[in-house]
């Protein structure tokens, strides 16, 4: 296995703070010039083996402290910058109901809300969600009071494994939204007239979340009970 | 409880819980989230840390320095676990490729490393500054170059030679050569990828000497044996834990890397360890579907009797690896007096190959079902027809042995009935919708039923609650509810009042989820159990166990009613007992049926092919859980679709790998391309399969669907396609010229 | 992934210094095909640069009555806008054909032009592949290429480009207007944005180090009737085979260009004369000296059949 980092030497990044690395970054919505004035001391995990810290290397880690909002509430954290919005639900807000299937964009597993819109949380950095309203499956429903989508996939078996599920699930509100609002996709036929609700337009939207279990008929009839009790509500 | 007789009546007859449609069991949990999966268990063994795995970038050869200095001095990093601290550990019964340890490689993404670290983010980078040497010896990785030279693979009769080793019946030679209307075609299918939603992934924590792995894995006590084996232990000191599975088809079924590595890795951290396979890392490293080449010959008379039949299929593996048995429906489904199969196996260099949702039969009627379409076309007769003139009762290599149950023919006229068949244009590239081109296609679906013993413990407690304790396993099957089912059907409580525990190597052990096998054996298995619950509680009431009713909650002999609860006492009761089988298996051949129905459109431009309408008609013995079971089957067509038109492992014969390893190379369909899919189940309940009368219904749905889809491309365009996946490159130089 | 610092930046210029102050530094925008890439480290950056918040997020009419494209608007934003919908359909059409909805969400318009190759050759660190690690040889040629390249190759190189959104902007004449950490600012005809990879397939765009996209400018619209045929093996969620983006004119005379099947979008705008004499007469003159492998050999006639179907659909209509 070839090193890439030798193939392209990195150098220790320019700090104009001069700060080492063994500092925070402290994002907010400050301005660079604010994040470098606001570093502070890294502390290490009081369960970290105790080993003499070698000298800072290009794999010594930056750590941002940060806050994301999820499901209405603040979480402060401390966090590596290469976490992803994924991991930081998953391991460190311990909200695991988002899953991670590829890591890479390609399946859909991972599908949060952000700000009313779907995104892969595999494929974007926590950090870069300061601010913002992050909705998961969690935060849809729970067991004692799910929200709509959720109890019309219970009823339609719009799913086997359950792995893709809270994704999908995400995946549906998010794409009813998108059909209200008027956004057009592969198959809509007339670009100057509104999006329509139809199990063609539902198929093409969803597709972005695999299910290998194959439960795809009964997703698109679970989206379209939904979407029908949600009209008449 | 011993099952060597056919069933009578019995609790489950009742069908007041069981083969109706309620919502699964664990429905609320899946849907919102809370459902754990095994790298989610933050609440068991505190103190985890992060392991990542690297691959061998060699697909042959030996490793023959790893130098982890650099990785080791990363940050965060706890330790690093790499093949060569590790002799060659022992494989496991049903491991092939060997999982870790030893300078040895044996296919491309073998483990090698694991680097152990605080975050999953520094396992990650530090596994990069591992360096690796290699010493890469040449493999063999190209099957169609092997298949020539690869040698039969059946057992030889004593003293009969290789040739012995082709399995005949009559003189298929004399009858094929002497038929008046035949068939002599290849048929090819390539490596699949399970691709089930969830990596592979694996938690273990040491205690002393005692291991226990939260894990998804299909069949727990293999899981426990071969980890017990390959790590050197007593199987007791080993505990696997794996209650949600997101997705297996076989990928699942055996030890893998993840666990072992994860035990390796938690041993030396001296604290839990988590690994989750690299969805990059997944097709190379575990085990595939191998690709077949397959040779049938179909001899009939002109009336369209099939006199000579001849399957035979070319697959590769790794050395000790087993052939993909492409030819077995074809022992069974059809009639024929002169008959002969075959396998051979060519040793490759490639991944392990290994079962895949339906082993053998998916790729067999991938191929079979195309063949008997071209016969149906060359005899001048309906592929249905056809077909029905060829059904057979018995098996056609034992006829003292009846099917227990065989009603293909009615999944096939109840189909077409469905379907529109008789609208159907018997010539091709007849019918087109603007710029597509359409086509109906049908194939038959045919699957085994196998018959496993399964254990299970059934709980009555105080609150007359019953629970139900087996290693069983849920992978998306609905095993939680029709187990509950069960349960509630033979104690006579509603569904709420059961709670069901799987996939926990301390319950005991059921028959697993695998091979469609599961929800009739571990049905069974909680049939027995609670037979001898109910026992238990007619002893303690002192009551004649004959004439028992429980219903309602309650437990009824003559005037006198006693409440479940009231029976359990403040200890309550406890029972285990499982099914094993007789000899009914050996008597009657057991299989499942269904009628596939396909209509697709190709574009008369481009040559994609969208599928417009699926129905499978299935004949699948009691269905436990309509709701559950056509679940099982509309998603097991689904990978039919994909595996007839997109999947493809693409090989790299020169490296020794498939390439396309990930969810984008690798093609499995979207929701754009699968249809509303319609199932519909004949009513039957089959005495023979065990007390439930139920059979498999999980990998039907995959079994014929392919080449139903193939023969509707054929019947849209005209152009036949024996190649897997019928991509448009396939198709395209048969399409209308451009005017 | 590599460990790397953040910023936000706060203008163009100053993200366009910061970059070039730091060679190993990355702009990110929508981050769908870069952490995608640093996972693997494919791409191994030490510095991130959020322009996220550089404001470039409009889509504005310009005095030549054609729409200039922020470099931040979204994928969805872009296809859903009502003037692209109306006077530029086949750049809707070629956005909404890419992808999922998730990716179109989060994925912005650079960031689109920018994506790297798909090929599983530069996606496997393992392998050898002169775009990932020049003089390291190529994995795809004589491997499995069904997907790449046929035409503009090199010997050092078969790699596409993947993308659907540029194939339309190719088609419409856009350029893409940048700034550079001096800032200076230049249009750049997206013609000549993309590179053939010839020796230097780890080369893929004529930007210099830190130069910064700030928006594609479309020029007023063409008329026409506007089409994006992709071809791929399944319905959705891949890339594609073979796409077609063209505009056609009531007369027949018209635009293609065609993607899936070079480095770069590819125009010949020669062939474009061709037109009115059918598919098969204007790719015989775009796919000259193509050279496929056998592989990806039934592109040619893919091409071909699939323009053939556009210019069908353009007759009917």
């Amino acid at each position: 296995m070839e090193d890439p980092s030798s193939a392209n030497p990195l150098g220790e990044p320019a700090d104009e703070s001069g700060l080492s690395r063994r500092k925070f970054l402290v994002l907010g919505t400050a301005t660079a010039a604010a994040v470098a004035s606001s570093f502070a001391a890294r502390r290490l995990p009081a369960e970290t083996p105790v080993a003499p810290l070698a000298a800072p290397t290009t794999e010594t880690p930056w750590m941002a402290k940060l806050s994301l909002r999820v499901n209405g509430a603040t979480h402060a954290l401390e966090l590596d910058t290469r976490t992803t919005l994924l991991d930081a639900l998953r391991e460190h807000l311990r909200l695991t109901g988002s899953k991670k299937g590829c890591d890479h964009g390609q399946c859909g597993a991972c599908t949060v809300m952000v700000n009313g819109e779907r995104i892969n949380s595999c494929l974007t950095l926590a950090l870069m969600h300061q601010g913002d309203e992050i909705t998961t499956i969690e935060g849809l429903g729970t067991p004692q009071k799910m929200h709509p989508m959720q109890a019309a996939f219970v009823k339609c078996d719009g799913f086997q494994c359950g792995y893709c599920t809270p994704g999908q699930i995400c995946s549906a509100v998010a794409t009813l939204r998108e059909i209200k609002a008027g956004i057009p996709s592969h198959v809509t036929e007339d670009l100057s007239a509104p999006a329509k609700l139809t199990t063609l337009e539902l198929r093409e939207r969803m597709s972005g979340n695999i299910c290998r279990c194959g439960a795809y008929s009964n997703i698109v009839e679970a989206i379209t009970e939904a979407a029908g009790a949600k009209d008449q509500a | 409880m011993k099952f060597d007789v056919p069933a009578t009546t019995n609790p489950i007859d009742q069908l007041k819980v069981v083969g109706k449609s309620p919502d699964r069991i664990d429905g609320k949990l899946k849907t919102t989230g809370t459902a754990p999966y095994a790298y989610e268990r933050h609440d068991v063994a505190p103190n985890q840390a992060y392991g990542y795995l690297l691959g061998s970038a060699i697909a042959k050869g030996t490793v023959t320095r790893i130098d982890v200095d650099k990785a080791k001095a990363a940050p965060g990093v706890v330790t690093i676990v790499s093949t060569l601290d590790v002799p060659k550990l022992p494989l496991g019964m049903r491991n092939i490729a060997q999982l870790f340890g030893g300078a040895e490689v044996m296919h491309y993404h073998q483990a090698i490393a694991l680097v152990v670290a605080e975050t999953f983010e520094q396992a990650r980078s530090a596994a990069s500054l591992i360096r690796v040497e290699y010493s890469r010896a040449p493999g063999k990785f190209d099957l169609a170059a092997e298949a020539p030279s690869a040698p039969l693979t059946g057992p030889a009769a004593p003293g009969g030679g290789d040739a012995s080793r082709i399995n005949r019946v009559g003189d298929f030679d004399g009858a094929f050569a002497a038929a008046a209307v035949k068939l002599d075609a290849q048929y090819t299918t390539p490596d699949q990828s399970h691709m089930m939603m969830e990596p592979h992934a694996s938690i273990a924590a040491w205690e002393g000497d005692k291991l226990t792995v939260w894990t998804s894995n299909q069949m727990i006590n293999w899981a426990k044996q071969d980890l017990a084996k390959t790590l050197g232990l007593p199987p007791e000191n080993v505990r696997i834990i794996s209650p949600y599975i997101g997705g297996g088809f076989g990928g699942k079924l055996f030890l893998r890397a993840d666990v072992v590595a994860a035990a390796l890795g938690a041993k030396a951290a001296k604290r839990p360890v988590k690994v989750a396979l690299p969805r990059p890392m997944i097709p190379n490293n575990t085990t595939h579907r191998p690709a077949t080449i397959q040779r049938i010959r179909i001899g009939a008379d002109a009336d369209g009797r099939i006199t000579a039949i001849a399957h035979e299929s070319t697959s590769g593996n790794l050395p000790q690896g087993r052939p993909e048995t492409a030819p077995s429906q074809t022992k069974l489904l059809y009639a024929g007096a002169n008959r002969l199969t075959a396998l051979r196996l060519a040793v490759l260099d490639l991944p392990e190959g290994n079962a895949m949702r339906a082993p053998g039969e998916a790729p067999g009627l991938m191929a079979l079902e195309i063949a008997m379409d071209e016969m149906a076309e060359k005899l001048g007769l309906d592929p249905i027809e056809f077909r029905v003139r060829n059904d057979t009762q018995v098996d056609p290599e034992k006829p003292e042995r009846p099917f227990s149950q065989r009603q293909l023919i009615e999944c096939l006229r109840q189909g077409a009935e469905r379907f529109g068949w008789s609208q159907r244009n018997p010539k091709p590239a007849q019918t087109r919708d603007g710029d597509w081109l359409v086509g109906i296609g049908v194939a038959a679906g045919f699957r085994n039923n196998v018959l496993m013993k399964s254990a299970a413990r059934v709980r009555l407690g105080k609150d007359g609650g019953v629970t139900v304790e087996t290693d069983m396993t849920d992978i998306g099957t609905g095993s939680y509810t029709i187990i509950a089912q069960t349960a509630a059907e033979v104690m006579g409580v509603p569904l709420e009042k059961v709670t069901v525990s799987l996939g926990d190597s301390s319950f005991p052990t059921s028959s697993g989820s695998g091979g469609q096998w599961g929800a009739n054996n571990s049905t069974a298995g909680v049939y027995a159990a609670c037979m001898k619950l109910r026992e238990m509680i007619a002893q303690k009431l002192g009551l004649d166990p004959a004439n028992l009713e429980f219903a309602d909650g309650a437990v009824r002999a003559g005037e006198r009613r006693v409440s479940l609860a009231e029976a359990a006492g403040e200890a309550g009761l406890s029972a285990e007992d499982g099914i094993e089988y007789g000899e009914l298996g050996k008597k009657y051949q057991q299989s499942t049926f269904a009628g596939h129905f396909v209509e697709v459109a190709v574009h008369s431009f481009t040559g994609e092919t969208r599928i417009r309408r699926m129905l499978a008609v299935c004949a699948a013995g009691r269905i436990l859980n309509p709701k559950t079971a056509r679940s099982q089957v509309i998603g097991a067509m689904t990978m039919g679709a994909g595996a007839a038109l997109t999947e493809e492992l693409a090989v790299d014969k020169r490296q020794g790998f498939f390439v396309n390893h990930d969810l984008a190379g690798y093609e499995v369909p979207v929701h754009a391309d699968i249809p509303h899919q319609e199932v519909i189940f004949l009513d039957e309940a089959d005495p023979i399969s065990s007390p439930m009368k139920a059979k498999g219904v999980g990998e039907l749905g995959i079994c014929g669907v392919g080449a139903a889809i193939a023969n509707a491309i054929h019947h849209a365009t005209g152009v036949r396609v024996r190649d897997y996946p019928i991509t448009v490159d396939k198709v395209l130089n048969g399409l209308p010229e451009l005017v | 992934m590599k460990p790397f610092t953040y910023e936000r930046a706060k203008s163009p210029a100053e993200a366009a210094a910061a970059a070039t102050r730091q060679p190993t530094a990355k702009f990110i925008a929508g981050g769908t095909n870069l952490l995608d890439l640093m996972k693997l480290q494919i791409e191994t950056p030490t510095h991130l640069i959020d322009v996220n918040g550089l404001g470039f997020d409009k889509i504005e009419t310009t005095p030549e009555g054609g729409l200039r494209i922020g470099a931040l608007v979204r994928n969805t934003a872009l296809a859903a806008d009502a003037r692209v919908r109306r006077d530029y359909a086949v750049l809707t059409r070629a956005i909404v054909a890419g992808a999922s909805g998730q990716l179109r969400n989060k994925a912005t318009t650079a960031g689109n032009l920018l994506q790297r190759t798909r090929c599983p050759y530069f996606y496997d660190t393992a392998q050898p592949c002169n775009k990932r690690q020049p003089g390291s040889g190529c994995g795809a040629i004589g491997g499995y290429s069904r997907q790449l390249a046929v035409i503009g190759v090199s010997d050092a190189c078969i790699a596409t480009y993947p993308g659907d959104m540029a194939v339309a902007m190719r088609v419409l004449d856009a350029t893409v207007e940048t700034v550079k950490a001096d800032g200076t600012k230049r249009s750049i005809p997206i013609a000549d944005f993309h590179r053939l990879p010839g020796t230097t397939p780890h080369v893929e765009t004529v930007l210099a180090p830190g130069e910064l996209i700030t928006a594609v400018v479309l020029p007023k619209p063409l008329g026409g009737k506007h089409y994006y045929r992709k071809v791929r093996d399944r319905a959705s969620y891949a890339f594609a085979l073979v796409s077609v983006a063209a505009v056609i004119q009531p007369d027949g005379t018209g635009h293609v260009a065609v993607g899936g099947i070079a480095h770069k979008p590819w125009r010949v705008e020669a062939a474009e004369k061709e037109l009115p004499k059918g598919a098969k007469a204007v790719a015989a003159k775009l796919l000259a000296g193509a050279k496929p492998t056998e592989d990806n050999a039934f592109k040619l006639k893919l091409v071909e059949r699939t323009l053939g179907a556009v210019l069908a659909a353009a007759k009917k209509a």
